[in-house]
């Protein structure tokens, strides 16, 4: 008898279906995705598509660096800053109790203008050494209570500006509350140049973000004031200052858009500017600045995006000519047929 | 029951298993020695006193009850998970700068996944539990007659009855079995994984007892050793009808061998479940970790302790900046309100603030710790295992059984094997002997071809390496006959030769030899015909697959054996003069078996005639010296053709015979009879010389050769395997003879290298007998040191190179060599040799090599096998390899992976391994380079935002990086990237040197790319913040905020990363350009999704996109030159480094296209390149490459 019955039996059944023995084989199925056989491109980094990369970055890069460089140069800045000398000499030994005492702090600075500005010309004023992305700050606010009146009693992530005197403020939050207040006026040869602060915020903030039957409420009530008032007869939606301040800035010095001279301010024209030097950055050493900008298509004045774009373009272009170079003197044999013999070692096939 | 009249036992005059001399009886019933059965009373007060346990078996890792602490425990074992957990329970605290969910649902994800993989498993583990411990068994019920249990009923002290081709359910003492002298034939292959049989014998005085009735009265109790893994020791006595027997392992039958040959046994069962030696052999399987999986954790540390560091340094600055909000009695930032705070931001507990503040810089900066990384990893293993066993390169027709991926913890543990440790039998070669040659009276037979030959005759036709004479036919008519035209392939046969084949033999001048050389080998054996009673076929069911060989070619030669009974042969003879059938009977009086130290066996035998015959086979080395004068007429040719047998690895034996004289015969049976009977401990010794004295004066009748089948390709795949720098050791229980031929035919060994052999036979044979153990020990431990000493020497003193020594040593040297004070100069020999072969090894041997490699070189090891002999050595290596072939699943089941054929090797390490190392390698890289790039550009933008924990994205970007952004892309360069097709994998083996020297992961590049990482997060936040923050961002006048210059920033990181991937993957198929770019497309589409959604959850990405972003000439070009300038220095770096400092898989991706071509060429005609000759310049070149490598790697 034989001792190995179980195999025995088994090579019987697979002899004696041998159809559905091939039905059951293990073999796995054929697909060029299994066997990994897609049909692929196999980039290599040939001298030939090096260089040719680098002169193309080049190529790219050199005309949108000369290009941005222009618009840059085309724009034409002004830059005041007022921080300190809007503040009386006498008082300048301690700043912040200047500007925290009561009392007219408005001071008038001439600007030069330099160059011809076309219209609009955009109204700035730029803060430094402000925090505004400090994580305390930035999460204290509440949307939904600027969105809409149904949940104005909502305040929550706004403390400590969340009540006064027991009743809720809206717009709550510590954001609101330090809302910048100097304030300037314009004149050119005494006549009042007219400055739009309308459209000096995003469409889709007034729209949607703040409500437009959201009115301010106990607002800057309690014992410390931080910034501006509001008006409470103003909906949220319509006070573009306070849009504006709300979207919180990238990095502590920013620049916010305070309104729009829509007129050209000529060559050496003096401007006057009637300042209120309300707010305190003197206790956080903060500069305060006032800058008046026309815009390319671009955007402001910046040379940094067109000297970056020459330095990287001329860099993969001296590559190029490098790599070029090493290529003439020092050609590799790409084809060299030696190199492939230690590859096929005998007897491999 | 009947039983045949047939005492086998009379077959085996030496036991199988030699007593040993002064056994340890005298220990029985002390410590370690206290086991105490009752036999066929389980229920004896005193048995359940002792409270043995009981025959259920569980292998499971956990049970329902402990699996969710024991398996979670498990996972947080891992350090990262552990930093996971805690993060997830910090960010229900206000300190979390980002929502608790997007922390917690990853963490949820991973652990679950991983948890529910564990169940799987161990639920597969339970259901064979279930199915081993409910088999059925027979056990002697109170009643007295057998009763169907399960096996987890049984008890110790149970008499069972075992049936033929059933497993034994536990250790059990054999009592008596269907024959009458109470033996029985048992296969350990599950055990040790031979697949010879065994003989068992109970004890005489036990071995009538075999009926219902007698087995009432028997009542005996054994007092034995306590349980233990040892599987070739028992230790015990018998108390039986108020006598004292003393118990071997003879009489024990261990649980899962099978009964085999014999109807049914009888025994008592004395181990049970968890006690028996088998389950106390059984190693839980350790659970293997990649190398590069190990480095990980490392590289996890060090970016550990970045985080900590950064999180650190925030936290400083953070403190110092919060205190000084209140400087002099005054709040300096008012604007945050400093006065009216929470503790987090209280200038007047700064350092608390800080302490707190580094919790949540711990949260803020967590990416740089992926814990997706661990998720995209098994998630990758998991295809590339799939891609593994669908491989059809790797499936083999002719079992039906492609590769196995077992295991997906050690795909890319394949691509760094340095040392491979490979089992022989069943694995290089096929395990089954044939016969393929033989030189009788001086003529050498048998047309057949070995693979040896065939690769020598491939070499000396390709190659000037010194050949030797190849022998095809004595004749000298040169004709080679193609082995495979033979239609009927009968198993161990595979013999050619029209001159005597098909009873041509009558025609050769010296038929009479020829006859009786065919009648030694089908008498001379110790082989058990077994008929067909259906088919009359005869199989033979023999000890050695050697032995069964020889008596089919006698069968297929016409000289049929096909009955033993007790004392008589049978052979059917052809008698191809007269065309009839002749059965003739050889009476049976002696054997005298076959033993390592006699090399040799022989049979007495009576003829028809009444000639007295002693018929001999036997190793050329004993025999040829034991010729008689008149039988040494061809004893030169015979020597010649053995040699040049052995040399095409082939295993030789010397057939001679004897006529006897009566009287001398008479005379020396007296003296063997009487040696048999004796019982002192020098019984062997005495059979041995008496033995000696009969078999001389022999006359030569000719030689056999067995081929050891090698399996297909084994030589090719060696010769790759070595070309692709691996070492190779072979690791066998075999002769050594046997063992070097197989390592000269597998190319293992060549022609020229010079041999170091370690061994102890001739130690053995002088001093073992007259000395005691310690003595010997040490004796033999000197020499062994000696030959290792010697063996470095000779090799330092040849100056050459070391591809020209093989070493080669046997199992008992191996032993010392092992020993703490000589492993060390042992690895050094071994190390230095091209090839090591370890010959008469055990599994525990096996193991021990492995661990002392794998320990020693601190080197990635791989071992092999077929058997369950294997399974410990598969264990302990690095990567266990599995053969799935005839062997048992043992091996399969204790393996990480499980191929068909030893050929597949070089496909699994060379392609599937070397993938799967770029693979896993540049992903983790990848990995770290995307979450670096990304946490670092956080940790800039928090410089600017005084520390306060800020993050620059919106919260559901951050979420979203690691999942939506950048997770495909990864995990396509990890399933699908290939460096070079298989093909060239396979033409250039020297390419899997850079797994083995680990080029892809050591520290310099895994550094480079976190720098890499670092500067693109440096390039990404500055380059963003000087371009578009400041002045206007747009023609409008509108000044970018935090949410345009997190989008921008963010938009730059994607694209960085996704580019990246783009440029460093180098395999682009449809699947890599929908992931990549559809990436960085899912990104826009998202923002202007998000963007839709109602401001109250979008925050600050409300519209960001269609209304900010996107009208903004500065947002698109911001983006083109963050994006060019920081994959620029990786760009360069990569064009530098393949134009001046090429890698391998550089230069043949150059020269792919190149390949491709003259391959078409070659085809057409026979190029220069194909003599094999390497020019002097790309031997240099190639040797430069390799020194490079080197370099790196140090």
């Amino acid at each position: 008898m034989s001792s190995t019955t179980a195999p025995s039996s088994s090579v019987a059944a697979g002899s004696a279906d041998a159809s559905g023995a091939r039905r059951n084989s293990k073999r796995p199925k054929y697909s060029r995705f299994t066997q990994q056989e897609l049909p692929a491109c196999k980039p290599i980094l040939t001298p030939g598509w090096v260089i040719s990369a680098f002169i193309l970055v080049s190529i790219v890069f050199i005309p949108i660096g000369v290009a941005a460089l222009f618009a840059s140069r085309d724009v034409v800045e002004i830059v005041k800053r007022y921080d300190t000398d809007c503040i009386p000499l006498s008082e300048r030994n301690d700043k912040v109790k200047y500007i925290q005492s009561p009392g007219n702090k408005t001071c008038t600075r001439n600007i030069t203008v330099t160059k011809h500005m076309k219209k609009p010309i955009y109204v700035y004023y730029q803060l430094d050494n402000f925090y505004q992305n400090h994580r305390r700050y930035v999460k204290s606010r509440n949307d939904a209570q600027l969105r809409s009146n149904g949940s104005s009693d909502d305040v929550s992530g706004c403390s400590p500006e969340d009540y006064s005197n027991g009743l809720v403020i809206v717009p709550c939050g510590l954001i609101a509350w330090s809302l910048f207040n100097d304030t300037y006026n314009f004149s050119r040869n005494n006549q009042q140049l007219s400055v739009n602060k309308r459209g000096i915020s995003w469409k889709s903030d007034r729209e949607h973000k703040f409500g437009k039957n959201v009115y301010p409420r106990n607002f800057q009530n309690g014992t410390l004031i931080g910034g501006a008032h509001l008006d409470d007869s103003i909906p949220l939606s319509d006070q573009e200052d306070l849009i504006v301040w709300m979207r919180t800035a990238a990095l502590p010095t920013f620049r916010k858009l305070y309104g729009k001279i829509e007129q050209d301010l000529q060559e050496n024209d003096v401007i006057e500017v009637t300042l209120e030097n309300n707010y305190n950055t003197y206790s956080f050493n903060g500069k305060k600045k006032l800058v008046l900008s026309t815009t390319s298509w671009l955007g402001g004045k910046n040379d940094f995006l067109g000297i970056a774009y020459l330095t990287v373009g001329g860099f993969c272009l001296f590559l190029a000519m490098a790599f070029t170079l090493v290529y003439l003197v020092k050609p590799r044999q790409l084809g060299d047929p030696s190199y492939l013999s230690w590859n096929r070692t005998p007897g491999c096939h | 029951m009947s039983r045949p009249k047939i005492r086998w036992s009379k077959l085996y005059s030496f036991s199988c298993i030699p007593l040993r001399r002064a056994p340890r009886h005298a220990q029985v019933g002390q410590r370690g020695y206290s086991r105490v059965v009752h036999c066929n009373e389980p229920d004896n007060p005193e048995a359940l006193q002792s409270n043995y346990r009981g025959n259920y078996v569980s292998t499971t890792k956990y049970t329902a009850t402990n699996f969710i602490p024991k398996s979670l425990f498990e996972q947080f074992r891992r350090v990262a998970n552990i930093y996971f957990l805690v993060v997830a329970c910090v960010s229900f605290s206000p300190l979390a700068p980002y929502t608790a969910l997007s922390v917690l649902a990853p963490l949820v994800v991973v652990i679950g996944a991983t948890m529910a993989k564990e169940a799987v498993e161990d639920w597969r583990r339970r259901k064979q539990d279930i199915e081993a411990n409910n088999r059925k068994a027979e056990v002697y019920g109170k009643d007295h007659n057998f009763h169907e249990t399960r096996w987890k009923n049984l008890r110790v002290g149970d008499l069972i009855r075992v049936h033929k081709d059933e497993y034994f359910p536990a250790d059990i003492f054999l009592i008596s079995s269907s024959y009458e002298d109470g033996i029985c034939y048992v296969e350990t292959m599950n055990l040790d994984g031979e697949t010879n049989l065994k003989l068992k014998q109970s004890l005489e005085v036990t071995s009538s007892i075999c009926d219902e009735v007698s087995l009432e009265d028997f009542k005996a109790i054994i007092r034995c050793e306590d349980p233990n893994e040892n599987l070739y020791s028992f230790v015990g006595n018998l108390q039986y009808s108020g006598k004292e027997y003393p118990l071997s392992l003879k009489q024990i039958l261990l649980r899962d061998s099978k009964l085999k040959n014999t109807d049914y046994v009888h025994g008592v069962v004395v181990f049970t479940g968890h006690d028996t030696k088998v389950m106390k052999n059984a190693t839980d399987p350790p659970s293997k970790r990649s190398k590069i999986e190990r480095r990980m954790d490392r590289v996890i540390y060090v970016l550990f302790s970045t985080l900590i560091t950064i999180s650190f340094v925030g936290s400083f600055f953070f403190g110092t900046q919060t205190g000084r909000d209140l400087s002099d009695g005054k709040y300096r930032r008012w604007y945050i309100c400093p006065s009216d705070t929470t503790v987090f931001f209280d200038p007047r507990r700064a350092s608390l603030a800080a302490l707190f503040h580094f919790l949540t810089g711990l949260m803020l900066y967590g990416y740089l710790i992926p814990i997706s990384l661990y998720v995209s990893i098994e998630f990758v293993k998991v295809l590339q295992s799939i891609f593994i066993n669908q491989d059809l390169d790797m499936y083999h027709d002719e079992t039906d059984r492609p590769a196995r991926a077992r295991t997906s913890n050690l795909n890319e543990e394949l691509g760094q094997i340095d040392t491979i440790l490979s089992d022989k039998t069943g694995t290089l070669t096929c395990n089954s002997m044939e016969f393929i040659k033989c030189s009788i009276a001086g003529v050498a037979y048998g047309r057949g071809e070995t693979e040896v030959e065939r690769a020598v005759a491939g070499r000396h036709k390709d190659s000037d390496v010194e050949s030797f004479e190849i022998y095809t036919d004595a004749s000298g008519q040169g004709q080679v006959v193609d082995t495979h035209s033979y239609t009927r392939h009968v198993k161990g046969f595979n013999f050619e030769d029209e001159r005597i084949m098909h009873g041509q033999w009558v025609n050769e001048p010296n038929h009479g030899i020829i006859q009786k050389f065919f009648q030694v080998l089908a008498i001379c054996h110790t082989v058990i015909p077994e008929v067909n009673n259906q088919t009359g076929e005869i199989y033979y069911e023999a000890e050695s697959p050697d032995e069964a060989a020889f008596v089919v070619a006698a069968r297929e030669l016409g000289f049929e054996f096909f009955e033993r009974k007790q004392m008589s042969l049978s052979m059917r003879e052809i008698d191809f003069e007269k065309g009839t059938k002749v059965d003739r009977n050889y009476e049976l009086l002696h054997i005298l078996e076959f033993s390592s130290t006699r090399k040799r066996m022989s049979v007495i035998v009576k003829s028809e005639e009444g000639r007295l015959l002693l018929l001999s086979k036997g190793a050329d080395s004993v025999m040829l010296e034991r010729l008689s004068k008149d039988g040494r007429s061809f004893l030169s040719d015979t020597r010649s053709h053995i040699n040049k047998y052995s040399e095409a690895g082939l295993r030789t034996l010397v057939i001679a015979y004897r006529d006897l004289g009566e009287d001398e015969y008479r005379i020396w049976e007296d003296e063997f009879v009487n040696a048999k009977a004796s019982i002192s401990a020098e019984r062997d010794a005495l059979i041995d010389s008496a033995a000696e004295k009969i078999e001389k004066d022999l006359n030569l009748l000719g030689a056999t050769a067995v081929e050891d089948k090698l399996q297909k390709g084994v030589p090719e795949c060696i010769e790759k395997l070595e070309g692709a720098g691996i070492k190779i050791w072979v690791l066998t229980g075999d002769k050594m003879e046997t063992a070097v031929n197989i390592g000269y035919a597998c190319k293992l060994l060549r022609q020229g290298m010079k041999l170091i052999v370690i061994t102890l036979d001739a130690l053995d044979e002088n001093h073992e007998k007259d000395m005691d153990k310690e003595a010997v020990v040490k004796v033999s431990s000197e020499a062994v040191r000696n030959q290792i000493q010697n063996g470095i020497s000779q090799i330092l003193s040849s100056k050459e190179t070391a591809a020209s020594f093989g070493l080669i040593i046997d199992g008992k040297s191996l032993n010392f060599a092992l020993k703490k004070e000589l492993e060390d100069s042992f690895l050094d020999l071994a190390t230095r040799c091209a090839s090591v072969i370890c010959c008469r090894s055990s599994p525990k041997q096996k193991a021990l090599v492995t661990r002392l490699v794998k320990v020693k070189t601190g080197k990635t090891t791989l071992s092999i096998g077929d058997g369950a002999n294997d399974v410990s050595m598969l264990q302990e290596a690095d990567v266990g390899i599995g053969i799935s072939g005839v062997e048992g699943m043992q091996a399969v089941m204790a393996s990480d992976f499980a191929i068909a054929q030893f050929q597949f090797l070089q496909r699994l390490l060379l392609v599937h391994g070397h993938w799967c190392y770029r693979r896993i390698a540049m992903m983790i890289c990848y990995f770290f380079y995307k979450n670096i790039t990304f946490g670092f550009t956080l940790f800039w933008f928090e410089a600017y935002a005084s520390f306060s924990g800020q993050p620059a994205y919106n919260d559901w970007y951050m979420s979203f990086y690691n999942v939506f952004f950048t997770s495909l892309p990864v995990i396509a360069l990890g399933v699908f990237d290939q460096d070079v097709s298989a093909r060239l994998c396979l033409k250039n083996p020297l390419l899997y040197q850079e797994g083995m020297q680990n080029v892809l992961f050591n520290w310099p590049r895994i550094l480079g790319w976190m720098c890499n990482g670092v500067g693109s997060s440096v390039i990404i936040f500055f380059c963003t913040t000087n371009a578009i923050i400041g002045q206007a961002f747009r023609g409008d006048g509108q000044v970018a905020d935090y949410g345009i210059l997190g989008v921008t920033m963010y938009t730059c990181v994607v694209w960085t990363v996704n580019c990246q991937m783009a440029l460093s993957i180098n395999y682009f198929t449809w699947i890599q350009h929908v992931f990549i770019w559809g990436s960085i497309a899912f990104w826009y589409l998202f923002l202007v999704v998000y963007g839709f959604l109602t401001p109250t959850l979008s925050t600050t990405a409300y519209m960001v996109l269609v209304e900010a972003c996107a009208p903004s000439f500065l947002y698109w070009l911001s983006t083109l030159l963050v994006v060019v300038s920081s994959l620029l220095p990786y760009f360069s770096y990569r064009a530098f480094q393949t134009w001046f400092k090429p890698m391998p898989h550089d230069i043949i991706q150059r020269r792919r296209k190149w390949l491709e071509i003259s391959e078409n060429k070659s085809v057409n005609k026979n190029e220069k390149e194909d003599s094999g000759e390497l020019p002097a310049r790309v031997k240099n070149k190639l040797k430069h490459l390799e020194e490079n490598l080197r370099h790196t790697r140090s």
